[in-house]
């Protein structure tokens, strides 16, 4: 079976310059891999490095050592050390990411900002916004809310059009970080669902879940954050 | 997506005197690309832009640029009149003062057309149509076509400034602090409106900014400058929530939070 990401040694630390130059590890030695279709879940109490993880994965955070290797286009790619260009065009393309909280840019409508990933790969706009819609109308988002930039929507609506815009594209690798930190249970089920979907469709889900649940019915494995604990734990 | 750059800067300094403006800078800008240049004053930045857009001529390096037929040309060796065209027609420049792009004793519609006629446009109608069409997209009311932007607001001047550089379907434009001076409230419009316009029109751009949010807003790729030098250079998002640089974490740590 393909297995489009492997996470191999990779170790990081925060270096607070401002703080004497202070080094805060975060994680050791992380290894793993993900295959396609499987879900698989990065467990560890808070502050464990979960979300950093996440972060190096997607090029949010830089990796001090150790590879990250995913599967772009046929080829294998090192997100440790590429260039923003491929970290770019990886993320474009290969790795998707619902991410815990939603920057909002002025004056983009919700609908925008779920079909934007799909226009930025080429979709035709009135398809994209389509499919948005559909979306949007699974994740139970009232309409009268589609055409507003969704800066003044409460918590759990704005985290909605987050998974719909992660959701949208069919990224071989889909990464989670809290995706229903703040649903109520219908939703909650809807992102099951999804998640369900993108399984059988072949997808390989790294994601973290706080929600007991939830992980239950997607994890097909725990990956246990705390056996690459680097000594002190990062705030 | 090409896979050729459009712009290769390598190792390029400029120097007043014995005093730094910048210092070995080299990085490729790719079409469709936003690269922002941050840092504060007296950083380097605005000699940095300044240098690349020819305004200013460097000490030493060079700067490539290749141009719509595929030739690479090397931007200090051009003769003043290549130059020149090539920064009415392919190039912008947008100035952070309004007055220092537009001409504020013709009307809208002029300063938009002007840049059309300098690249051969002669129809009346045409020119005007199209002057028309670009008031629309940076909003712009087509009743004030004939007025003079000395009438408009600061905000309005910036959006003729933008829409005056971008008639001519240039592939590349420079951007001095496009949002400085403005209010916050113009600034988001301003910044929407850019980065709308950026990514349907596919330009490249290098943004000269000391505002963080700007950069994150409209750059892919950034570059943080302190007396000259980089400090540190990568993808925008990675270097704002993972800077590494002392100068980057002293700036990211110092933004206001609202």
């Amino acid at each position: 079976m393909a297995t489009p990401l492997i996470v191999s040694e990779v170790s990081k630390a925060f270096t607070m310059h401002l703080r004497g130059g202070i080094r805060l590890p975060v994680v050791a030695n992380v290894s793993f891999s993900v295959r396609a279709g499987e879900c698989a879940v990065l467990g560890g109490p808070s502050g464990a490095g979960k979300s950093s993880i996440l972060k190096m994965v997607y090029g949010n955070y830089g990796v001090d050592q150790g590879q990250i290797i995913v599967d772009h286009h046929g080829q294998l790619v090192d997100l440790a050390t590429a260039n923003p260009r491929t970290v770019l065009s990886v993320r474009r393309d290969t790795i998707g990411y619902v991410s815990q909280f939603l920057r909002t840019v002025p004056r983009v409508s919700a609908l925008g900002v779920v079909a934007e990933p799909l226009v930025a790969r080429g979709t035709e706009r009135s398809e994209a916004h389509a499919r948005a819609s559909e979306l949007l109308g699974r994740l139970n988002l009232p309409e009268r809310l589609w055409s507003l930039p969704p800066a003044t929507f409460s918590g759990g609506e704005q985290q909605r059009v987050n998974i719909a815009r992660g959701f949208i594209t069919d990224h071989p690798v889909l990464l989670l970080d809290e995706p229903t930190a703040s649903l109520d249970a219908t939703n909650r089920e809807v992102v099951i669902g999804l998640i369900e979907e993108k399984k059988l469709k072949g997808v390989a889900l790294l994601g973290i879940f706080h929600d007991a649940d939830v992980r239950e019915a997607v994890a097909d494995r725990i990956i246990d954050v705390t056996t690459f604990a680097a000594g002190k734990v990062a705030a | 997506m090409t896979d050729e750059p459009l712009l290769r800067v390598t190792a390029l300094s400029k120097y007043y005197g014995s005093r730094i403006g910048c210092e070995d800078i080299s990085f490729d800008l790719w079409p469709g690309e936003v690269l922002a240049i941050v840092g504060e004053s007296g950083s380097g930045k605005t000699t940095l832009l300044n240098c690349l857009s020819t305004r200013l001529l460097p000490t030493s390096g060079t700067a490539s640029y290749r141009m719509r037929d595929g030739q690479w040309r090397d931007l200090y060796r051009m003769s003043e009149a290549e130059r020149r065209f090539l920064m009415r027609t392919d190039w912008g420049f947008v100035h952070q003062n309004p007055a220092d792009g537009l001409r504020m004793t013709v009307s809208a519609g002029a300063n938009v057309g002007e840049r059309l006629m300098a690249v051969g446009d002669r129809h009346y109608g045409n020119i005007r149509a199209t002057a028309v069409d670009w008031l629309g997209r940076v909003e712009i009311d087509e009743a004030r076509i004939d007025d003079e932007p000395r009438a408009f607001s600061g905000g309005m001047r910036q959006r003729l400034q933008i829409a005056r550089n971008l008639v001519t379907g240039p592939r590349l434009v420079f951007m001095d602090e496009p949002t400085g001076g403005l209010d916050v409230s113009v600034q988001a419009r301003l910044l929407d409106l850019l980065r709308g316009l950026v990514t349907d029109l596919g330009l490249a751009a290098i943004v000269v900014t000391h505002d963080l949010a700007v950069a994150r807003l409209l750059s892919q790729r950034m570059m943080v400058m302190k007396d000259g030098h980089v400090v540190e250079a990568g993808l925008t998002d990675r270097v704002l929530d993972d800077p590494r640089a002392p100068y980057t974490q002293l700036l990211v740590s110092s933004i206001l939070q609202v």
